[in-house]
């Protein structure tokens, strides 16, 4: 029988939770890297053994760490003095340095600031190659490693686009969204905020803004505005690479031409501002958003913490409350921690920043805590082993 | 012999136990005593100095003999206590959770 394992990245540490296919008994193990911030762990398609963190720290700045044993034992990928006598060793496994250039972005007072990195937000392994991963940046950039996470170079194509029109959100400027399209090795989307949707047709070397549709009344009254949308999230299904949803701050959107015109979708939701947005792992047009009430409280509208599924690929939407709390709930459920496996029926998880990990074996009817008293939970991600 | 204390998290990163002892080769100075120190366990490289420019990192502070080196040039000479390893230079965590 299968078995699903969820690595679950939060402010003090990672946890990894394990259950067999029925996921209904579900084993926590951890805190790894205890007290760290884990801003995202994430396995390797190509080989599932392979697990890649980001581990942060606003003391001691960026980790990167690598499992190759589905994370019983870490390193840092160049953690190791190398061999050759005389040779100082690089350590370059958590160096992540602008390239040419560094250049300025758009301040919170509408000045011109310089790129500073701060942290790896979201780590992408390639859907081929285990070394291959691609890793999101605050300050807002795209790195990549081929070698395993030992070192990391910049595409700097993507900070071209307009970057100096870019601008930090409230939690900072951060590439938060890598998607990766599994028809097309040489097309990526990323998505920012406060920047908007970006793609590549070249395997990263030059970019292009995606956002046309988008709409942001007051923080950007221009209705043609290339970039400084603030995307939250941005979703695809396998299947059909060219149709992505997107979270924005307001509105759940859709485009059906890889981002060519966006169309808004939230229909009937109680709220469209939220963070997550994630695809049903068999249905295509099946799609999860947590509404959050905004623009500054940050929790469940009424205290109900409610998943509203859409089968239509949006617009028409049902709340899933079975299991969930439907009072005195006010937790948020961050853009990152949301994840589905690929089992049948399909398995839907989140995390929230009050520790719980809620998980539905069946698409969403019904739902239990996994785990109930995490540090606040910033990501979660899914891996089914044979 | 120079004896290095480091913070909780970074001895973790390190798996370092207790003290670390270092060999530092020419005259004991702050910069020295960090190279020597991540030249023995890379993966501190970028957690204490920033590794673009260098720079001490913010949050990061350094002692010794009872003593704040944290503003100090890098190239400044350690006490004579540290050298003769009486004294262990201390790299702290700043208190600043604010």
């Amino acid at each position: 029988m299968s078995s699903v394992r969820l690595l679950v990245g939060t402010k003090k540490g990672a946890f990894i939770l394990t259950a067999d296919g029925k996921r209904q008994d579900w084993q926590v193990s951890g805190p790894l890297f205890a007290g760290w911030e884990i801003f995202h762990l994430k396995g390797s398609p190509a080989d599932p053994k392979r697990i890649y963190a980001s581990q942060t720290s606003d003391w001691f700045g960026q980790i990167i760490q690598r499992s190759d044993d589905g994370g019983r034992t870490w390193a840092t990928p160049d953690g190791t003095p190398e061999p050759t006598p005389g040779e100082f060793p690089k350590g370059v496994s958590n160096k992540f340095l602008y390239e040419g250039e560094v250049g300025t972005h758009k301040w919170y007072d509408g000045t011109q600031h310089p790129w500073e990195f701060k942290r790896v937000w979201h780590l992408e392994p390639s859907l081929t190659d285990p070394n291959t991963v691609y890793a999101g940046a605050e300050d807002a950039a795209i790195f990549k490693t081929v070698d395993g996470g030992r070192t990391w170079k910049e595409l700097p194509g993507l900070r071209k686009v307009k970057g100096h029109l870019w601008q930090p959100g409230a939690g900072g400027m951060a590439v938060h969204t890598i998607l990766l399209d599994p028809k097309n090795a040489n097309r990526i989307f990323v998505a920012i905020s406060a920047a908007g949707v970006f793609r590549t047709d070249d395997a990263g070397q030059t970019w292009q803004a995606i956002n046309r549709g988008l709409k942001s009344q007051y923080e950007l009254p221009d209705p043609d505005a290339e970039v400084g949308h603030c995307v939250h999230r941005i979703a695809m299904h396998p299947s059909r690479p060219g149709v992505l949803f997107m979270q924005k701050h307001w509105d759940v959107m859709r485009t059906e031409d890889a981002g060519g015109a966006w169309t808004e979708v939230s229909g009937n939701l109680p709220t469209d501002f939220g963070f997550p947005i994630e695809v049903h792992a068999q249905e295509p047009n099946t799609i999860y958003v947590v509404p959050i009430k905004s623009d500054s409280e940050h929790f469940p509208p009424e205290g109900k913490l409610r998943v509203y599924r859409s089968r239509s690929g949006g617009n028409e939407w049902e709340p899933l409350t079975r299991g969930l709390p439907q009072k005195d709930c006010y937790v948020n459920v961050l853009r990152d921690a949301m994840a589905v496996d690929s089992l049948e029926p399909c398995g839907v998880y989140f995390g929230t920043t009050g520790g719980q990990v809620y998980g539905s074996a069946d698409g969403g009817n019904t739902w239990n805590a996994l785990v109930r008293d995490l540090p606040a939970v910033l990501s979660v991600e899914t891996q089914v082993l044979p | 012999m120079i004896r290095v204390v480091l913070p909780y998290h970074l001895r973790n990163l390190a798996r370092a136990e207790g003290e670390v002892r270092l060999e530092v080769a020419g005259p004991v100075t702050i910069r020295s005593v960090l190279d020597a120190l991540e030249a023995r366990f890379p993966m501190l490289r970028g957690t204490i100095r920033d590794h673009d420019s260098g720079r001490r990192r913010p949050f990061v502070r350094f002692f010794a003999c009872k003593d704040d080196l944290s503003l100090e040039p890098p190239d400044t000479a350690l006490p004579d206590e540290v050298v003769r390893g009486l004294e262990p230079f201390l790299i702290v965590g700043a208190m600043a959770g604010g």
